[in-house]
């Protein structure tokens, strides 16, 4: 058969990539933990509630950073969380330095969208409502943040009894190794009733003032 | 260059599959029914789920096999799809590197319509309680992994369990999904008017929107070719929309990209697909993305079908069911009939296969889209 140039260029790209063992050098480049009551930015509190439960907090936290985005108002519970915690993630990251498909989500919980699948199941004896059922779905809040960011590249939700940092960071590894990602937020996000936890890494391939060193003990 | 790359790469292959659906609870039974038009998807009176008849493609009790009184509905169908695609490789199989991925949209969620609700069943519902359950079923070491990815899972967990194996993370990796219809998934996809009153017709210009259905099924793939037919799971990519939550984008571009990039990692062009399995929901948005996605890839040639008029929409396991039918038209050569399609409903061209077509696929594309706005695209090959 004919050798066609993009075919040769695709296999050689991909055996590099996956051939090589001298992975690229993997920055956490920002860190944002929504729990407990508090907002730590970079491993410095920013924001603390006044312990008057989930909802009034998230609202408190979204008011405190003077967000204005009109559908975090719509969101269920879990997008709001994890909508709040890219949003002060990314306050200065360039996105003009990627293209939207070079940048991507790798997130887990451990109980999917229940929080929100309760709320609906609730409402389906009156009338089921689609701007409930919609939320039903872990990755909507990947959805969420992928509009907010312009963000195109691929995203992933992985459901675990508690968070794997060694697996979400194999998971990591993989896409920016192989240049399928060039920018990753990656980490935690869930809600049940109350009980509410955000931990959200910015993976770059470029090293930035107080960048450490993308490792799953820096997740913990 | 070529030839100094070095050869520590393992190639994928799927030595072994299952779908277990309401028209058949083996590979080769469902094949048969698709060779003879048999679809699962028919008028339905299931008061559990809705007080009002409806069309869809669901189980009779009898076909779910009870292995274990304490399995779910949900486990029961994972850990007999699993069981069959397993039958035929031997009893030592697995060992210490096999890996188990999960698919689900919704796992356990009826139990929310017969158990009370307390903090238990909130643990009981949860989909790493399943996986676990379906773990130790089959003694599986390695930690389960569950993806819910709205209806691009199961495609999407055959990406990732390609890439596990090809980390030299694992050997093999069973790969397997399901989703129950239940009152909680009926009454959502009807508040959003996405149901259609007769058997889907995806892409047709008649179409009036989707049938949900019920199913289960498994690939187990391997570093290891088994059979000469044993076809190659090539390459896979993963896109989102940003632009809407619960509408696809309007132009098709982020699917198109996904397709693009696959056929890249494959290192084919367009020209080399054979066949696409469609995701072809037949909602109006769903099937014109899709088609603008297929023409922005350049593969609006291609033959093409979609087998949710056979299925409906089976959610987590539709990914994988519509896979394992990609990867026998690559060993028979045969394409199925897209039923009910008559007249293109989409504004781009596409190529529906109208009659059991019978030819030859070196390379099948198998695409989803999902709520969310994500989008998949994977390459088998021969």
């Amino acid at each position: 058969m004919r050798s066609k140039p993009h075919r040769v260029l695709g296999v050689v790209m991909q055996q590099w990539f996956l051939a090589s063992n001298m992975s690229a050098p993997k920055y956490i480049t920002s860190a944002c933990i929504i729990s407990n009551d508090t907002v730590t930015l970079n491993g410095e509190q920013s924001f603390a509630g006044d312990n008057s439960g989930v909802d009034s907090f998230l609202l408190s936290v979204y008011q405190h950073f003077q967000l204005s985005y009109p559908k975090f108002h719509k969101m269920d519970r879990l997008s709001k969380l994890g909508w709040l915690a890219a949003e002060l993630l990314l306050q200065n990251f360039d996105s003009a330095y990627y293209q939207p498909e070079q940048v991507g989500t790798v997130l887990a919980n451990a109980n999917s969208s229940l929080d929100m699948d309760l709320k609906y199941y609730d409402s389906i004896s009156d009338v089921p409502s689609p701007s409930l059922f919609v939320y039903t779905l872990p990755n909507i809040v990947a959805g969420e943040i992928c509009i907010r960011h312009h963000f195109k590249g691929e995203n992933a939700f992985f459901v675990q009894p508690k968070f794997d940092a060694e697996f979400i960071q194999g998971q990591v590894d993989q896409l920016l190794d192989q240049n399928i990602l060039q920018a990753c937020i990656c980490g935690w996000v869930d809600v049940l009733g109350q009980a509410y936890e955000a931990k959200l890494y910015l993976v770059e391939k470029i090293k930035k003032d107080n960048a450490v060193e993308f490792a799953a003990d820096q997740m913990k | 260059m070529m030839a100094n790359a070095p050869d520590i790469i393992p190639d994928v292959y799927v030595v072994a599959d299952n779908i277990l659906s309401p028209i058949g609870s083996t590979t080769v039974e469902n094949l048969a029914s698709l060779q003879t038009g048999v679809s699962g998807v028919k008028a339905q009176s299931r008061p559990a789920i809705s007080n009002e008849s409806f069309v869809a493609s669901l189980f009779d009790d009898e076909q779910i096999k009870v292995i274990d009184k304490s399995y779910t509905r949900f486990e029961s169908l994972l850990v007999s799809s699993i069981t069959d695609a397993l039958s035929g490789l031997g009893e030592n199989f697995l060992n210490e590197k096999t890996g188990l991925i999960i698919s689900s949209t919704k796992g356990n969620i009826d139990l929310l319509e017969t158990e009370a609700h307390n903090d238990e069943l909130n643990q009981r519902i949860a989909l790493h309680t399943s996986a676990q359950i379906v773990a130790d079923c089959f003694r599986i070491k390695a930690k389960p992994v569950v993806l819910s990815n709205a209806c691009i899972s199961g495609v999407m967990a055959i990406l990732t369990g390609l890439r596990m194996i090809r980390s030299g993370q694992y050997d093999q990796v069973i790969v397997t999904g399901a989703d129950v219809i239940s009152k909680f998934v009926y009454s959502g996809f009807k508040s959003f008017q996405a149901l259609s009153a007769e058997v889907c017709k995806p892409f047709d210009k008649d179409r009036a929107g989707l049938n949900l259905g019920e199913g289960a099924a498994t690939v187990i793939l391997s570093k290891n070719k088994l059979s000469d037919s044993d076809v190659k799971v090539s390459s896979g990519a993963i896109s989102n929309d940003a632009n809407h939550i619960s509408g696809p984008s309007r132009t098709g571009h982020e699917l198109g990209f996904a397709i693009k990039k696959a056929l890249l990692d494959a290192g084919i062009a367009s020209n080399d697909i054979g066949y696409i399995s469609a995701h072809g929901t037949a909602t109006n948005y769903n099937d014109e993305m899709e088609a603008n996605a297929i023409n922005f890839a350049g593969l609006q040639r291609v033959p093409l079908n979609s087998l949710k008029p056979y299925y409906g929409h089976t959610l987590g396991a539709a990914g994988l069911i519509e896979s394992i039918i990609a990867i026998h038209a690559i060993k028979t050569g045969q394409i199925f009939s897209s039923l009910g399609y008559t007249e293109s409903g989409v504004t781009q061209t596409v190529n529906v296969v109208t009659e059991l077509t019978n030819t030859n696929i070196t390379h099948a594309l198998k695409t989803a889209s999902g709520f969310g706005g994500c989008n998949a695209a994977m390459v088998f090959s021969k």
